[in-house]
């Protein structure tokens, strides 16, 4: 190494040179490394931060492929606002979240519980709740098409074989909604389960050891070990989960097409409605900035969150 | 039993009651388990083997009469499935070399050669996680149509998905707090040795590098094949869509239990690589959920 042979060298010249070697070669370390860096930040330019900016200037623009951008102020703003419809899609995707959450958080929870206890079938279990999340999500929808059908559809089928009068599921603005946070539920609960798992697994015994000693039934061994022990990946799944479905487009897309009566348009699906049927891509950026603004407010306290991690 | 204790004490469930408690709450879930999550499969792949008069019948039949796999050839025909499937392996096999080679020389390069201002770089890809995908969906695909400075249009070519792939910072931190675990005498060895940097990552940190590589492949590659919105939209063209877009285009003018045939093999690839692969998938996840 250039540096173990230099203290053998006259004193004056060499410490020049040797800053001078250091130098060339933090240059040239520094060359090196973004040259293996090139390939990601010309991905990410391109692809994530240009789109990120181009976002919030898009929401300003009105954009027709023809001719010339034209800046236009709020007006994209305002056209959106204007629209009937714009409330309606805030309002179901509201609901939306929340019933998802109510369905969505509630369920894996309970579920890794139950089966943090079981000693048997293990690996199956896992396995089959998992099974929905590694199918093609535009497969499940149309499958749960086709069980949603009011005549021959599985879900009446099995209603009527108990007695019950069938529903009409995706036909009726009442249950449309509740018809798309079912598929949306069935299709993701098996990764929110397994975290939950892993996370349990991590919960010392002796904890609950010691609460029975003193006294603590069940369900008051839940309710103050279980789950404040795991209190963190809780709240992170809580705002992923919040996240995510906020953002839910395909189930509408290929379900309900936003019907009946607007009863399933969501936020992302007015979105794209705007710029591929109406060709109004400067209103479709103006939703999708407001959407990043909410989405982003739940992302922050989600950092926030996740950097108080002890670990 | 070596497991450690949970919420139910072994106490408790050693007793008369315990143990009954025990099998009744096991045989409820892997029934209730079986019925949810596997009986709509069996659904799908036996309501594929009906014909259509049997598929409207009302009560249903648990097993189809005589069966038939005429649905399934003809999905593959009629939709031209074939075709679909390769479009989509070229789309999820393309994906996986480009991140692979681009995630993993910049967290190498973030990792072990540290450049100026790398923090900085890491931190701004990092900063793309907090924007949600569908918010960008717009800007990203008018990016595609007209590319800034070069003014190529991607649309309906597979620039369009392998290239956006790459850009993953969750692979990429992934990727380098594995790099970063990585002890140092191993690299200053080779380092003595004269070995330059890309001769260290390919005969270095890649060998030993294999668990985490192979949990970003595998989720590369499902990902690509599960994604719908985005190919919906840069591969409009009939003969460039993936599988799942073309299902769902094709939908309405195939008869239902040609439909749902091809909904059975759309859904193989993964279903495949989820029974050879379930333990990465698993570990993958958990180590992606906990710092999701």
């Amino acid at each position: 190494m250039l540096t173990l042979r230099t203290p053998a060298r006259p004193a004056a010249p060499p410490r020049r040179h040797r800053k001078a070697t250091r130098g060339r070669r933090a240059v040239r370390r520094n060359l090196t490394a973004y040259g293996f860096l090139c390939g990601a930040l010309i991905c990410f330019a391109f692809f994530s931060w240009y789109p990120i900016v181009r976002e919030i200037l898009l929401s300003f623009q009105q954009t027709n492929f023809v001719g010339d951008t034209r800046w236009v102020g709020l007006e994209n703003f305002r056209t959106v606002l204007a629209d009937p419809v714009f409330w309606d899609a805030w309002k179901n995707t509201a609901i939306f979240t929340v019933l998802a959450l109510v369905i969505g958080y509630a369920v894996p929870f309970t579920i890794a519980i139950v089966l943090n206890e079981l000693r048997h079938a293990r690996g199956y279990l896992r396995f089959v709740v998992y099974l929905p999340v590694m199918l093609p999500p535009a497969v499940v929808v149309l499958l749960f098409k086709w069980f949603y059908d009011p005549g021959s559809g599985l879900f009446n089928q099995v209603l009527g074989l108990a007695g019950l009068p069938g529903l009409q599921w995706l036909d009726s603005t009442g249950t449309a909604l509740l018809s798309l946070v079912l598929v949306s539920t069935w299709m993701n609960l098996g990764s929110g389960t397994l975290i939950y798992l892993a996370a349990l697994q991590t919960i010392p015994g002796e904890l609950y050891e010691a609460a029975e000693l003193d006294g603590a039934g069940l369900f008051r061994r839940i309710r103050h070990i279980t789950i404040p022990q795991t209190r963190l990946i809780l709240l992170v799944m809580l705002l992923l989960q919040v996240i995510a479905t906020m953002q839910v487009f395909i189930e509408p897309y290929l379900l309900t097409g936003g019907g009946p009566e607007n009863a399933t348009v969501t936020v992302v699906y007015l979105m794209y409605q705007y710029a591929f049927n109406f060709t109004n891509f400067g209103g479709g950026g103006a939703l999708g900035l407001m959407l990043m603004v909410v989405l982003m407010l739940f992302s922050a306290v989600y950092l926030r969150v996740s950097r108080d991690d002890p670990r | 039993m070596t497991q450690t204790r949970t919420l139910v004490s072994p106490h408790t469930l050693g007793t008369r009651r315990g143990k009954a408690v025990y099998w009744t709450v096991l045989t409820t879930v892997v029934v209730t388990f079986t019925f949810v999550f596997v009986f709509p499969l069996y659904w799908m792949v036996t309501g594929a083997m009906k014909s259509p008069e049997q598929l409207a019948e009302v009560p249903p039949s648990l097993w189809p009469g005589d069966v038939d796999l005429g649905a399934y050839r003809e999905a593959w025909r009629q939709l031209d499935l074939g075709l679909y499937m390769r479009n989509t392996f070229v789309y999820a096999f393309g994906a996986w070399l480009f991140t692979l080679a681009v995630d993993v020389s910049a967290a190498y390069a973030l990792s072990r050669l540290r450049p100026l201002f790398g923090r900085a770089v890491l931190g701004m890809m990092l900063a793309t996680l907090m924007i949600p995908p569908m918010v960008i969906l717009l800007p990203a695909y008018l990016t595609v149509k007209d590319l800034p400075l070069l003014g190529a249009n991607l649309l309906n070519t597979p620039w369009a998905i392998w290239l956006p792939a790459a850009a993953n910072a969750f692979n990429i931190f992934l990727l380098k707090r594995f790099f970063d675990s990585i002890p140092t005498e191993l690299i200053d060895a080779a380092e003595v040795d004269g070995a330059a940097p890309a001769r260290i990552l390919w005969s270095i940190v890649l060998p030993v590098s294999r668990p985490i590589i192979g949990v970003v492949s595998i989720f590369t590659i499902v990902n690509v094949w599960r994604d719908f919105v985005w190919p919906l939209l840069v591969l409009p063209d009939g003969e460039k869509k993936t599988i799942s877009v073309a299902i769902s285009s094709l939908a309405v003018q195939v008869p239902q239990n040609v439909l749902i045939g091809s909904l059975v093999i759309a859904s193989l690839p993964t279903i495949v690589v989820f029974f050879i692969f379930q333990r990465q998938i698993m570990a993958g996840l958990t180590a992606g959920g906990l710092k999701g």
